[in-house]
């Protein structure tokens, strides 16, 4: 099981209504239906992917999270999901703004762009870093709007919302961040995993 | 053609009072069954026809010896698995394949409806086919299925009979026909009427045809339901059988003899006056309307579990009304799926061999049978 996948699992309380926001090829929808008893939809824009999810027996509508969240009415579920895509979104604070009006919560996780090995390579070679976690070159990523750990703590003091949890994950390891150790885990934390409320 | 002998019918006793007041009871309902039904009847699908279908799904239809209408979908081990479930499906009222209709006979003036048939609903149309139940004795359905105006039938029958079905499944339709549709739809009925043979409605009785009408009409509908790219890879500009232009009227181009064979097909097996009834039953749907501009309340008191399909070409009842559909549905919390299946095939891609569009439907069905 993906470590991402395990740590949202455990985030997540039995019973709940859960929004799946670009839910892939509906992995982590089956780990919680699974083991938490949620009643989950999902979003995702691929077709293909909506296929396997429909073959996996899971409630998903094709749509994109940016013209599609506001079907949703004001918390009509406990937990909106957001995977590693925040960053992909044309306006990130729309959505976010969406994703806290439709959740209760929001269990959000990001790629972390302050990582090491992605300072020492810009840093080194000049060039827009490419590495194991984000493979695209910058004329072909998803990725329009990188953000670091730190920035994403950052955001939620502008957004104004709050960080109930957040997690730093590094080689498999999840590590609470607190104020004192962010400099550190914004170095080494390869994903940051946050839990959020308006 | 003998229809009697191939046509099953059930004569429904219970009065059924129309949108437009009437009162009809004694009505015949004419249908088709696939499959078995189970001893826990829990594995019936109702499957709903569109505009020119009838009762006969799959297999040979009887009447007109040619494949039925979703012989695609619809069979052994197909989309809707015929092996597994038990599938039911109705001429509609104000049809002509055996329900009661514009060519049945008026026992009051002893001579055939015409015009005088009642104006029908799809509203009537559900009302009458809930019948069906009763008379196989099934509390619930396992889905409700249709394209088109079927699907309007879909949305009709929940909303009326919202803990009659598990699952429930729209394809290709609208909650509320548009100005477009209507617009269309008008176009075929004046083809109809404007046919001199048509006599106000009472051709049946001087043994005449309006068949000029009525082709025109299917010609105009069949544009609706192909997309331009698929025409355009289809046909082009091809000609038919000749190697020139001939400056003149005849069907120089291979779209024209096509428009034409189907509009000439289409009159052997359809009643003009049906054309006309149905078609206003369309036009009137909007189930918007009905539920005071709240698409949402039409669904409010459902549990079922909804899967939504359109088209990507398909113009008449394009993706975004369909969406409205599922719109309505997670306005009020409803377990809703949707898919957009990329087709060139304009709105008939519910019809035809469209693997993607057959595959999504099979899984839909069969994970929801086995929850």
């Amino acid at each position: 099981m993906k470590s991402e996948y395990k740590i949202i699992k455990d985030i997540i309380k039995e019973n709940t209504r859960v929004l799946d926001v670009g839910c892939d090829d509906g992995t982590l929808m089956e780990l919680l239906k699974k083991n938490k008893n949620v009643d989950i939809r999902g979003i995702e824009i691929s077709k293909e992917k909506v296929q396997i999810c429909i073959a996996k027996g899971l409630t998903v509508l094709e749509g994109n999270a940016e013209l599609d969240l506001k079907q949703f009415p004001n918390h009509s579920f406990d937990y909106v999901v957001l995977g590693q895509t925040l960053q992909a979104f044309i306006n990130p604070e729309i959505v976010i703004k969406e994703l806290l009006r439709v959740g209760k919560k929001a269990v959000i996780t990001i790629p972390n762009f302050g990582h090491w090995k992605v300072r020492l390579n810009l840093l080194t070679k000049g060039t827009m870093p490419v590495t194991k976690n984000l493979p695209n070159n910058w004329y072909n990523t998803p990725n329009i709007h990188m953000c670091t750990i730190k920035d994403f703590v950052k955001f939620s003091e502008i957004m104004d919302f709050k960080i109930y949890k957040s997690l730093a994950l590094m080689n498999k390891n999840v590590t609470n961040i607190n104020n004192h150790n962010l400099f550190f885990k914004n170095l080494f934390a390869e994903l940051g995993i946050f839990l959020i409320e308006r | 053609m003998n229809i009697k002998e191939n046509i099953k019918t059930l004569i429904i006793k219970k009065p059924l009072k129309l949108d437009c007041g009437q009162i009809i009871k004694n009505f015949p309902l004419a249908y088709e069954t696939y499959g078995s039904l189970n001893k826990n009847k829990d594995n019936a699908i109702l499957v709903f026809h569109a505009l020119t279908g009838d009762q006969f799904v799959t297999g040979i239809n009887p009447i007109t010896n040619k494949d039925g209408w979703w012989t695609y979908a619809v069979g052994p081990n197909k989309s809707i698995d015929t092996n597994k479930y038990f599938v039911i499906c109705a001429n509609v009222i104000g049809g002509c394949m055996g329900s009661f209709g514009p060519n049945h006979e008026n026992p009051k003036t002893k001579k055939i409806y015409g015009t005088d048939f009642p104006v029908i609903t799809i509203n009537d149309m559900v009302n009458a086919q809930v019948n069906l139940l009763d008379h196989f004795g099934i509390e619930k359905l396992f889905s409700i299925v249709g394209g088109s105006m079927g699907g309007m039938q879909v949305l009709q029958f929940v909303s009326n009979y919202p803990d009659k079905t598990k699952t429930v499944v729209p394809i290709a339709c609208t909650s509320s026909h548009s100005a477009q549709n209507i617009a269309f739809n008008e176009l075929g009925r004046q083809a109809i009427t404007a046919d001199q043979n048509w006599s106000d409605g009472k051709y049946t009785s001087q043994n005449i045809v309006p068949d000029k009408g009525l082709a025109v009409a299917r010609m105009a509908a069949h544009i609706t339901y192909l997309s331009k790219k698929g025409l355009q890879e289809k046909f082009g500009r091809k000609l038919q059988e000749r190697d020139d232009l001939k400056f003149g009227f005849d069907a120089d181009f291979q779209i024209e003899s096509y428009l034409r064979y189907q509009g000439s097909v289409f009159v052997d097996r359809f009643d003009a006056n049906s054309y006309l009834y149905i078609t206003r039953a369309m036009d009137y749907f909007d189930l918007v309307k009905q539920f005071n501009g709240n698409l949402s309340n039409a669904f409010k008191n459902t549990k079922a579990k909804f899967f939504v399909i359109s088209f990507t070409s398909d113009w008449l009842y394009p993706t975004q009304e369909n969406k409205d559909i599922v719109i309505a549905l997670n306005a009020i919390g409803a377990d809703v799926g949707f898919v957009e299946i990329k087709s060139d095939k304009g709105h008939d891609s519910f019809l035809l061999d469209v693997p993607d569009f057959l595959k999504a439907l099979k899984n839909f069905l069969d994970k929801s049978y086995s929850e």
